[in-house]
């Protein structure tokens, strides 16, 4: 939900039109699996719209700012590959989440195609390009490593899952002409820092911004 | 098809004279002859040149109203109030982008280029819709602009889809589908509004208050000062005039506003027994053509804003010329590859 509502920013603001209905095609996507999800736990709105920053759940990756084109792609690229690995393991399980899962992991396939061709062109474009992705990848490098702190009640085998996100990421960016960045892929406050309710500076706003509407008007229905 | 055959028959017939003088005349004729029998002109016919240019005009602005239309609902995306508003709303907007490559496409095939019309967009060249330099303030204004917006679109895009021009024809009835399940949802928003708290109920009619009178100037200024109306419809590139369309827009909604429990604000507005129509009050021409020549609420955001997306977005779209450029061999460069790795193979 975090995620599609980052993508929904986009709207009006993309590099061609291609990319417009392009981002607004993934943040559907994941705007429906959001609601899938949260209405698995309860009332989607009420979930949504009025918790706050410190109850929800999200990946400190989801949340960071869309900066250019390419800090949106490079954080595309880490959690769409992310997802695909996750909702493949998922899909085969009797979880759950499995009929999601199956679902989704068609989406998220085109999402990850998306954010590959993107890398190849950006990394392998112009000079100018190549440094804005190089620096994307290095700054969100640091909020890849949560993504496989195991959560509890989410069934998969999480270093099978961190081994074959690496090796998929290390594939594109060396086709993009790009290091893997060097550091550390999360350091002891944003290791699994998200699942605990703790984010990062911009979500809060992010929250205010979305909520307001809704939180204007309690108990009226839209 | 069969049209299509029917013209290559009639552009050969009108082939033979060429050459001599008078060969225009010819071709002009058989023009003439294919819009009598409504056929449809295709992009390889013959066709007068001020026909092209009007077709270009119309069609870029046309394009242009729904890449810039995007910008006022795109306000709301962010701030929607539930998520299933918010996904209509993300799927409104990617639809308006579609709608304008489809449009940009068909432009094409008169001879100009997407970027080419952009770029008359972005230097103020050709224009978009005057109702979108109109600022969206409250969450109800998003169900304003879908019944009231893309309703009078609608009336006024049907009649497109007869349009003498093929391309632009084929284009409008992708584009109305999508847009007349726009204009339900937009109906549909406002009457959950309009049923809603009090609060809600005073800005659905707030936002109706402020979008009616710009969305009737969307039809263009009266018969008697639209100077392209003529012409278009002799071409029939128009079918209704301005007016026309302006009334059966409002013989729509003035049933419509009732059902949702809203009222249009004009006091003039009544049933003409006589006419079978509505009468309605005069519409400020002053604004209509203060807005189109720039100085509408929102004109300076809108345009600045495409403009910074474009501009921003230019070291995207240098990147992809440089590696399409890079690897123009594509599916040819993967040949290559596995040839090398067989030759390795085998050394």
């Amino acid at each position: 939900m975090v995620l599609s509502h980052r993508l929904g920013e986009w709207a009006g603001h993309a590099p061609v039109l291609e990319e417009e209905v392009a981002l607004a095609n993934i943040a559907l996507d994941l705007l429906g699996q959001a609601r899938v999800l949260l209405s698995m736990a309860g009332d989607e709105d009420e979930l949504a719209y009025l918790r706050e920053e410190r109850a929800f759940r999200n990946l400190q990756l989801v949340e960071q700012p869309n900066g250019d084109f390419a800090h949106t792609i490079a954080r595309q690229l880490y959690f769409s590959t992310y997802q695909r690995l996750l909702y493949a393991q998922l899909a085969t399980g009797d979880g759950a989440f499995a009929p999601l899962a199956a679902k989704a992991v068609k989406e998220v396939a085109y999402h990850q195609d998306h954010a590959e061709q993107w890398t190849l062109r950006l990394g392998d474009g112009t000079d100018v390009s190549h440094e804005r992705m190089r620096q994307a990848c290095d700054a969100l490098w640091r909020f890849t490593g949560e993504m496989f702190q195991p959560v509890e009640g989410v069934d998969v085998d999480w270093e099978a899952m961190r081994a074959g996100w690496l090796e998929s990421v290390t594939v594109v960016l060396r086709r993009a002409t790009l290091e893997v960045p060097e550091g550390p892929q999360s350091g002891a406050w944003a290791a699994g820092a998200g699942r605990q309710g703790l984010h990062t500076e911009p979500f809060g706003r992010m929250l205010a911004e979305m909520q307001h509407l809704h939180r204007s008007h309690p108990g009226a229905s839209w | 098809m069969a049209t299509a055959a029917a013209h290559r028959t009639a552009r050969t017939q009108a082939a033979a004279p060429a050459g001599e003088a008078g060969s225009t005349a010819a071709y002009e004729a058989v023009f003439d002859a294919s819009v009598a029998a409504d056929e449809r002109i295709e992009p390889r016919d013959w066709m007068p040149d001020a026909y092209r240019s009007t077709l270009v005009r119309q069609i870029a602005q046309h394009a242009h109203s729904e890449i810039i239309g995007m910008q006022p609902e795109a306000n709301w995306i962010t701030r929607a109030p539930s998520l299933r508003r918010k996904a209509i709303l993300m799927a409104k907007v990617q639809d308006e982008a579609g709608h304008g490559l489809y449009l940009y496409s068909a432009a094409e095939t008169l001879g100009t280029s997407r970027d080419e019309l952009l770029d008359k967009l972005h230097t103020g060249r050709q224009k978009y819709s005057s109702i979108f330099n109109y600022p969206t303030l409250t969450w109800a204004d998003v169900g304003a602009i879908g019944w009231l917006v893309d309703g009078a679109a609608i009336t006024n895009q049907v009649p497109l889809c007869r349009c003498s021009y093929g391309p632009y024809a084929r284009a409008m009835v992708r584009v109305c589908k999508e847009e007349s399940f726009h204009q339900r949802q937009g109906y549909e928003l406002l009457l959950a509004l309009s049923r809603g708290t009090p609060g809600q109920h005073e800005m659905a009619q707030d936002a109706v208050n402020r979008w009616w009178w710009p969305s009737l100037m969307m039809f263009g200024p009266p018969d008697d000062e639209s100077s392209h109306s003529a012409q278009s419809m002799a071409w029939k590139i128009k079918r209704h005039s301005n007016d026309e369309l302006r009334q059966r827009f409002v013989d729509i909604c003035v049933p419509q506003a009732k059902s949702l429990g809203l009222t249009l604000p004009d006091p003039d507005l009544v049933w003409n027994e006589e006419r079978g129509q509505h009468d309605f009050g005069p519409i400020d021409w002053t604004e209509f053509w203060e807005v189109l020549k720039g100085n509408g609420p929102c004109n300076d955001q809108r345009i600045t804003q495409r403009r910074q997306a474009h501009e921003e977005g230019a070291w995207v779209r240098e990147a992809a010329a440089a590696y399409a450029d890079k690897h123009t061999a594509g599916p040819t460069e993967e040949i290559r590859g596995s040839a090398d790795e067989n030759g390795k193979a085998r050394a």
